[in-house]
């Protein structure tokens, strides 16, 4: 046990994910050693993500303003909304540089094991987003686990019932990039198989 | 480093650090088992769909202090994705695992318990029946392999043979006029004809059986199986009856 200011700093720091106690007395000595500015920025930090950091208005991703970056982009596509379940979703689809729409982020996936329901999510939003009529098509893409395979049935039956014009997909399934076949397994592969293309010459 | 390799059904999965998950199983032999399956959330594990709920599979684990360590994974049957495929079932199959879960004891052989959710799941996965009347069957058949099972017919009291007006969850089933405690149901003739169809496994009268029979007897089914399990079961809340 470290005095006063040392020790609650190590307190601290180990409820933090992933950090121990020994990393938290690690990162804490760290500190103590560090520059006065190099501290004072890590302070600015986090004082300033509690403040300024909100929840988009319209897709309910993290956001400096009313709206985030990518809802309040003109050139952006907004006749199409991708349906994600957290806001690392979004980071890292964007990462892709293969979609140029926009998001819609639920903050969870139904799952009545954990107590969490339909209403629980984002759905409403996105249906009033929806009843403007400028969206045409809405992609599904929750985790390809059961949780998250259930939350797109239930969005694609509601969609298809409530809005049968619109064009609502679903992320394909497949075998990993710089996988193994051998080791993939049988659901994975069978999408794979199922969603098979024909190859152009 | 003792191993040991039992089939198991997975009942339910926590996020565990960066990558990895702690499964919660149910096995023929071992009853609950808790293991950690090391970086099973990575688009690039070996383990894939294999561990998520509702998959029956053939488990290679090693033994830890507290917490088991999953090794290796073969899928048998993999319900769990074409349960996800709609949604009714889908909440379906959470009460049943959830239950399940709760029903299940550590390190005891549950070989009855275990055949019992991976039928149930195969006639969900198949869509042999209702969903809903899959889960009421399975709910009432699992706490009867618990032991508690539940009289439809005759009293549950003194064993006067039936058919009788009420039901009673605190007294077991259905009661004659006389014993009947006071704050006991009075279901439809019809709904405890639907409650013995599920737990005798004659579908034929339970598909034949009218919605607002069907209602009655899951809400009974419900009350019945919390009183016994001493607590909630959560899914049960969120069940789509369409």
């Amino acid at each position: 046990m470290y005095e006063g200011a040392v020790q609650d700093l190590i307190d601290e720091l180990g409820r933090l994910p992933g950090v121990g106690p020994k990393s938290a007395q690690r990162i804490a000595f760290h500190l103590l050693q560090a520059d006065a500015e190099d501290v004072t920025r890590l302070v600015t930090a986090l004082t300033e993500v509690k403040a300024k950091v909100r929840f988009c208005e319209e897709c309910g991703n993290v956001a400096q303003g009313e709206r985030c970056r990518i809802c309040a982009d003109p050139r952006r596509d907004h006749s199409a909304i991708c349906v994600v379940e957290e806001p690392k979703d979004v980071v890292a689809i964007e990462r892709t540089r293969e979609f140029r729409g926009t998001y819609h982020v639920l903050g969870g996936a139904i799952s009545p094991i954990d107590g969490i329901g339909p209403d629980d999510l984002r759905v409403r939003e996105l249906m009033q987003r929806l009843a403007g009529g400028e969206v045409q098509e809405v992609i599904i893409a929750t985790d390809p686990n059961l949780e998250g395979e259930a939350t797109a049935t239930y969005l694609s039956r509601l969609l298809r019932t409530t809005v049968p014009d619109l064009a609502v997909t679903r992320l394909a399934s497949g075998l990993p990039v710089g996988g193994d076949l051998e080791y993939a397994d049988e659901v994975t592969l069978g999408r794979a198989f199922e969603g098979r293309r024909r190859v152009d010459a | 480093m003792p191993l040991y390799r039992d089939e198991a059904i997975v009942l339910r999965t926590h996020k565990l650090g960066e990558a990895d998950r702690i499964i919660t199983m149910l096995t023929r032999g071992r009853g609950r088992v808790r293991a950690v399956a090391k970086g099973v959330r990575r688009t690039k594990s070996r383990f894939g769909s294999r561990l998520e709920p509702g998959m029956v599979v053939d488990v290679q684990c090693y033994e830890g202090r507290n917490l088991d360590t999953v090794t290796q994974v073969e899928t048998l049957a993999p319900y769990g994705d074409a349960i996800a495929r709609d949604y009714t079932s889908y909440t379906a199959a959470t009460a049943m695992l959830e239950t399940a879960l709760q029903l299940a004891e550590d390190l005891e052989p549950q070989t009855q318990q275990f055949l019992l959710l991976a039928g149930a799941l195969r006639s969900l996965a198949e869509r042999n029946h209702d969903p809903g009347l899959v889960l009421d069957a399975y709910l009432v058949r699992a706490v009867a392999v618990a032991g508690w099972a539940p009289s439809f017919h005759d009293c549950a009291k003194c064993g006067a043979p039936g058919p009788h007006r009420a039901f009673n969850v605190q007294a077991g089933g259905a009661v004659c006029s006389v014993c009947r405690p006071p704050g006991s149901s009075a279901p439809a003739p019809e709904t405890f004809g639907l409650l013995s169809a599920l737990l005798s496994g004659d579908w034929e009268v339970a598909a034949a059986s009218d919605p607002r029979h069907r209602r009655q007897a899951s809400g009974l089914v419900a009350a019945f199986v919390q009183w016994h399990l001493e607590r909630g079961v959560r899914s049960l809340r969120l069940v789509d009856r369409g």
